[in-house]
C-alpha cells in the first residue's frame, strides 16, 4: 500500500530526529513550524505513541518495567521499546532468551509482588507457548486466591496478519483471549488509542492483554493536546464511534477500522451513510454501544480479521440479537478472515482477508441494494 | 558447608554450628559455579548415584562422623573436632520441626477421612510422607519469603503458618477458607503468608517462583530497598523436572543470579509413571550444574540432613550468590490422589519407605539424643490432633459462599479507569474525566 509506505518514511524521519527525552515539546515546536496552518493538531505514529506511553509511564512508577525478546539492545523487534533501555538501564528494560513460557510466568509472578511488568511478545502467535501463564496464573488468580492476589500486568505486541508472513504469524488471538475471564483485551487503532489504551493498561491492577498491529505501526494519526498530556488515559471497556451515521452500524477493530472507514466513505456516494464503531475494547465488549448504534440504524455488519468461528463478530452477533432482536431489518452480516490458515502468496493472502471491497459489498447486502456498477470485487 | 561425599549416595550435612560463611568450603567461596575447582565437589562430582532401593545408608549422622563419608577435608576434620556438641538442633527447634511435620501428617489423614465421608470433593493430593521436606525447609523462612507449589500444597500452605482451619474450611468449599472457597484443594493462596500458590500445572509454579525471586532483586536494585533478602522456594516432583518451563528457569535464575531454590520432591512416582521410565538421566540434581548452579541431592526422608541443606541453599540465596536446585529423594505414602488406586507400585518399595518414616525418624532421634521426652512429644500429638479435630469443626460449622460471591473478585478493578491515590475506583470520583478525545 503506497499510503502505508509513505506514512513509514515520514516516521522514520522524524524518528531520527527525535531525542526522546524531550522528544513531545520539540515535536511540538517542529510540527508547528511544519504546519502553520493547523496550529493545534499534530500528528503521530502508532509506534511513537507506544514508545512515548512506556516511557511516561515508566518514569512515573518505578515497578513498571518492560520485559520481553530484544527489548533492550536492539530497541525492540519493531522498535516500540527504542531509546528505553538508555534512559532506564537493563534492569528495568530486560532481554530474555527465547522462553516465552518463562518469562510470560516469571512477569505474573513478579507482578503477585506488586510489581508492573510490560511483557513484550514479538508477535502474539508466540503467546501460544506462554498461553498457559496468560490465563491460568494471571487471568485466574484473582478469582482463585478471592481477591488476595491481584496481577498488574500488560502483555503487549503485534497481533493478527501482517504482509506475507505465513501461516504461523498471522494469527488473530482477540477471539480466544477475549472469552477468558479475568481477562481485559485491549485492542488500539489510532495513535490517540494506543497511547490512551496503554497508559490506562499499565495503571490497571489486572492483567490486560494488548493487542497492536504491526501495520499500523507506521501509520501517523493526528493527535490533540490533550492526548499528548502524560496523564491521559482511555477507558477501559467503551468503543468510540469514529464516524456517525444513519443507515447501518459497521463494527470494527484496530487496523479494519481504517478499512471501515474508507467503505463507509464509498458508500457515502451510494447513500448509505455508514456509523463505524471502533472496538477499541474486545473484553469487556461495550455491549451497550454497539446495541444503542444498531437500535439507531437498524443494521450491523462486523468486520475482523481473525478465523471467523467463534470470532468477535460471533459474539456481537449474539449480543445484538438477544438485546436488540426487534430492532433489526436485516439479518447481521459478519465478515471475517476465510476459515483458512493463512497462504504465504500474495493474492491468495489478499483473498484470505477482509478488504474495503468486501466491507462494502456486505454493506450493500444487508441495505438490500445491488451493487453498483462501479464497484467489482 | 561444603557438599563432600563423592561416592556416598546421601550426603552428609556437617556439623550445624558451624557457620556457613566462615566455612572454608562454603558456597561464598568462588562460587560463580565455575566448575574446573574440585573445592566444591558437588558441582559435577562423578558419584555413582543410583536409584535402586537396595542400599540402606543410616539415615541421622551419629554422634561420630559417618563413617560414609569419603573426602574430607583436613580443615573440616579440624572443625568437627573443635566442636562440643554434635546435635543439629536445639530443643526448641526439634519441637518446632516435629510438630509441624506432625500436624502435615494428621491433617492429610483427616483429610482422607473427610473426602471419604463426602465433605471433601474433586482432587485431593495428599502428602504423607514427604513431610520432612516441607518442614526442613519452610520451617527455616522469614514471613516476607514466598513459597510456590503444586497441587499437593496443603502441607506446604501448613508450614508456611496459613492457619488449619483455614486450610481445611478452604477444602470444604466454606466461605472461611483461605481463598473464601474459590480455589480448592489445588490452589491455596495466601497474601498474609506469602503462599504464591497451589497450581494445577506441573511446572506452572516455576515461572511464577522465579518472578517472585525476580522481584526480590528488583526491589533492591532498583526500588532501593536495600535489605530486601527474600527469598522464594519452589516446591515441584520428579514429573517436573522433564518439563521445558524448569530448563527455562533454571537458565534465568541462573543468568540472573536469582535468590530462588528449586526444591524437587523427588518421590521417584509421577501418578502412574515411574521416574525411571520417563527420564533420560534419572539424577535430577545433575541439571543444576548443566545451567551454573550447584545441584544438590539430599535423603527427603531425613528431615535434619533436609534443614541442613536448606540452610545453606537458603543462606546461599540471601547472600545474592543465585539459585541452587535440591533434589529430595522421598516417597509418598498414598497414592497420587485420594482417587488413585495406587496398583502400580511395588509393596516392597513402599514398605521399605514407610519403615523410614520422617516423623518416627525424628522421634528417635529426638528421644535418643536425650533432646527432649516422650512426655514432650506426646503433649505436641495431643495439641495437634486437637487442632485438626478443630479445624474439622470449624470447617463444618462455616457457611457455604453466598451467591453474590460467584461474581466477585473476576477483576481488582472491573470498570478498568484505574484505582486512584486514595484507593477507591477512579470512576466513582465525580471529578473524573472519561477522556474520550475527539480529534
Amino acid at each position: 500500500m503506497l499510503g502505508t509506505i509513505r506514512q513509514k518514511a515520514v516516521a522514520a524521519r522524524s524518528l531520527s530526529s527525535q531525542v526522546l527525552e524531550n522528544d513531545l515539546m520539540r515535536l511540538r515546536s517542529v510540527a508547528s513550524v511544519m504546519r502553520h496552518y493547523s496550529a493545534g493538531t499534530k500528528e503521530m505514529t502508532v509506534r511513537d505513541a507506544l514508545n512515548s506511553a512506556l516511557d511516561e509511564e515508566m518514569a512515573a512508577d518505578p515497578s513498571v518495567f518492560v520485559m520481553g525478546e530484544e527489548v533492550g539492545e536492539y530497541q525492540g523487534a519493531y522498535k516500540i521499546t527504542k531509546g528505553l533501555l538508555d534512559k532506564y538501564g537493563p534492569e528495568r528494560v530486560v532481554d530474555t532468551p527465547i522462553t516465552e513460557a518463562g518469562f510470560a510466568g516469571i512477569g505474573v509472578g513478579s507482578a503477585y509482588h506488586g510489581l508492573r511488568p510490560v511483557v513484550e511478545f514479538m508477535t502474539f502467535n508466540f503467546s501460544m507457548q506462554a498461553i498457559d501463564h496468560i490465563i491460568n496464573s494471571a487471568a485466574k488468580s484473582n478469582y482463585m486466591s478471592a481477591g488476595q492476589i491481584n496481577v498488574p500486568i500488560v502483555f503487549r505486541g503485534p497481533n493478527g496478519p501482517a504482509a506475507g508472513v505465513g501461516a504461523q504469524h498471522s494469527q488473530c488471538y482477540g477471539a480466544w483471549y477475549g472469552s477468558v475471564p479475568g481477562l481485559k483485551v485491549l485492542v488500539p487503532y489510532s495513535s490517540e488509542d494506543a497511547r490512551g489504551l496503554l497508559k490506562a493498561a499499565i495503571r490497571d491492577p489486572d492483567p490486560v492483554v494488548f493487542l497492536e498491529n504491526e501495520l499500523l505501526y507506521g501509520e501517523s494519526f493526528p493527535v490533540s493536546a490533550e492526548a499528548l498530556n502524560s496523564s491521559f488515559c482511555l477507558p477501559i471497556g467503551k468503543a468510540k464511534i469514529e464516524r456517525e451515521g444513519k443507515d447501518i452500524t459497521i463494527t470494527a477493530f484496530s487496523k479494519m477500522v481504517g478499512y471501515a472507514l474508507k467503505a463507509a466513505e464509498i458508500l457515502e456516494k451510494d447513500g448509505i451513510s455508514a456509523e463505524v464503531i471502533n472496538l477499541r475494547s474486545i473484553r469487556p465488549l461495550d455491549r451497550a454501544t454497539i446495541n444503542a448504534s444498531v437500535r439507531k440504524t437498524n443494521r450491523l455488519v462486523t468486520v475482523e480479521e481473525g478465523f471467523p468461528q467463534h470470532g468477535i463478530g460471533a459474539e456481537i452477533c449474539a449480543s445484538v440479537v438477544e438485546d436488540s432482536f426487534g430492532y433489526l431489518d436485516a439479518p447481521v452480516e459478519r465478515i471475517a478472515g476465510a476459515d483458512v490458515p493463512t497462504p504465504y502468496a500474495a493474492n491468495l493472502e489478499r483473498m484470505a482477508f477482509p478488504q474495503i471491497e468486501d466491507i462494502v459489498r456486505a454493506a450493500r447486502r444487508v441495505c438490500y441494494r445491488k451493487s453498483s456498477i462501479a464497484a467489482s470485487a | 558447608m561444603a557438599f563432600v561425599g563423592a561416592k556416598i549416595k546421601i550426603i552428609q550435612p556437617l556439623n550445624l554450628n558451624v557457620h556457613a560463611s566462615t566455612h572454608p568450603h562454603s558456597f561464598t567461596s568462588n562460587n560463580n559455579c565455575k566448575f574446573t575447582s574440585l573445592s566444591s565437589p558437588f558441582l559435577g562430582s562423578t558419584r555413582t548415584h543410583t536409584l535402586t532401593l537396595t542400599r540402606s545408608i543410616s539415615p541421622r549422622r551419629s554422634a561420630a562422623s559417618s563413617s560414609t563419608v569419603v573426602a574430607v577435608s583436613d580443615v573440616v576434620k579440624e572443625k568437627k573436632a573443635k566442636s562440643t556438641s554434635n546435635l543439629l538442633l536445639t530443643k526448641e527447634e526439634g519441637l518446632e520441626v516435629y510438630e509441624d511435620m506432625y500436624l502435615g501428617r494428621a491433617f492429610e489423614d483427616m483429610c482422607a477421612q473427610m473426602y471419604y465421608r463426602g465433605k471433601m470433593f474433586g482432587f485431593v493430593h495428599l502428602y504423607n510422607g514427604q513431610e520432612a521436606v516441607s518442614s526442613g525447609f519452610i520451617k527455616l523462612l522469614k514471613k516476607e519469603d514466598s513459597v510456590v507449589s503444586t497441587y499437593r500444597d496443603h502441607v506446604h500452605a501448613l508450614s508456611k503458618g496459613v492457619p488449619a482451619r483455614a486450610v481445611m474450611s478452604e477444602l470444604f468449599g466454606k466461605k472461611t477458607g483461605c481463598c473464601r472457597g474459590q480455589g480448592g484443594s489445588m490452589h491455596m493462596f495466601s497474601a498474609e503468608h506469602n503462599v504464591l500458590g497451589g497450581f494445577a500445572f506441573i511446572g506452572e509454579g516455576i515461572p511464577v517462583a522465579t518472578g517472585a525471586a525476580f522481584t526480590s532483586k528488583y526491589k533492591r536494585e532498583v526500588l532501593k530497598e536495600a535489605d530486601c533478602d527474600h527469598v522464594t522456594l519452589a516446591f515441584f516432583g520428579d514429573g517436573t523436572a522433564n518439563n521445558g518451563q524448569f530448563f527455562e528457569c533454571l537458565n534465568m535464575a541462573a543468568l540472573w543470579k536469582l535468590p530462588i531454590i528449586f526444591v524437587v520432591e523427588n518421590n521417584l512416582w509421577a501418578i502412574g509413571m515411574s521416574h525411571l521410565r520417563a527420564t533420560s538421566d534419572p539424577e535430577i540434581w545433575k541439571k543444576g550444574p548443566a545451567f551454573g548452579m550447584p545441584g544438590v541431592h539430599v535423603d527427603g526422608m531425613d528431615v535434619l540432613k533436609v534443614r541442613e541443606v536448606a540452610k545453606e541453599a537458603i543462606g546461599r540465596a540471601r547472600r545474592g550468590e543465585g539459585p541452587t536446585l535440591v533434589e529430595c529423594e522421598t516417597y509418598r505414602f498414598r497414592g497420587h490422589s485420594l482417587a488413585d488406586p495406587d496398583e502400580l507400585r511395588d509393596p516392597a518399595e513402599k514398605a521399605h519407605y514407610a519403615a523410614r518414616d520422617p516423623i518416627t525418624q525424628l522421634k528417635k532421634y529426638l528421644i535418643e539424643s536425650k533432646l527432649v521426652s516422650e512426655a514432650d512429644l506426646k503433649a505436641i500429638e495431643k495439641k495437634i490432633d486437637e487442632v485438626v479435630e478443630d479445624a474439622v469443626e470449624f470447617a463444618d460449622e462455616s457457611p457455604a459462599p453466598s451467591r453474590s460471591q460467584l461474581l466477585e473478585n473476576v477483576f481488582a478493578d472491573p470498570r478498568g479507569f484505574g484505582i486512584g491515590p486514595d484507593g477507591k475506583y477512579r470512576c466513582e470520583d465525580p471529578k473524573f474525566t472519561e477522556g474520550t478525545a475527539q480529534v
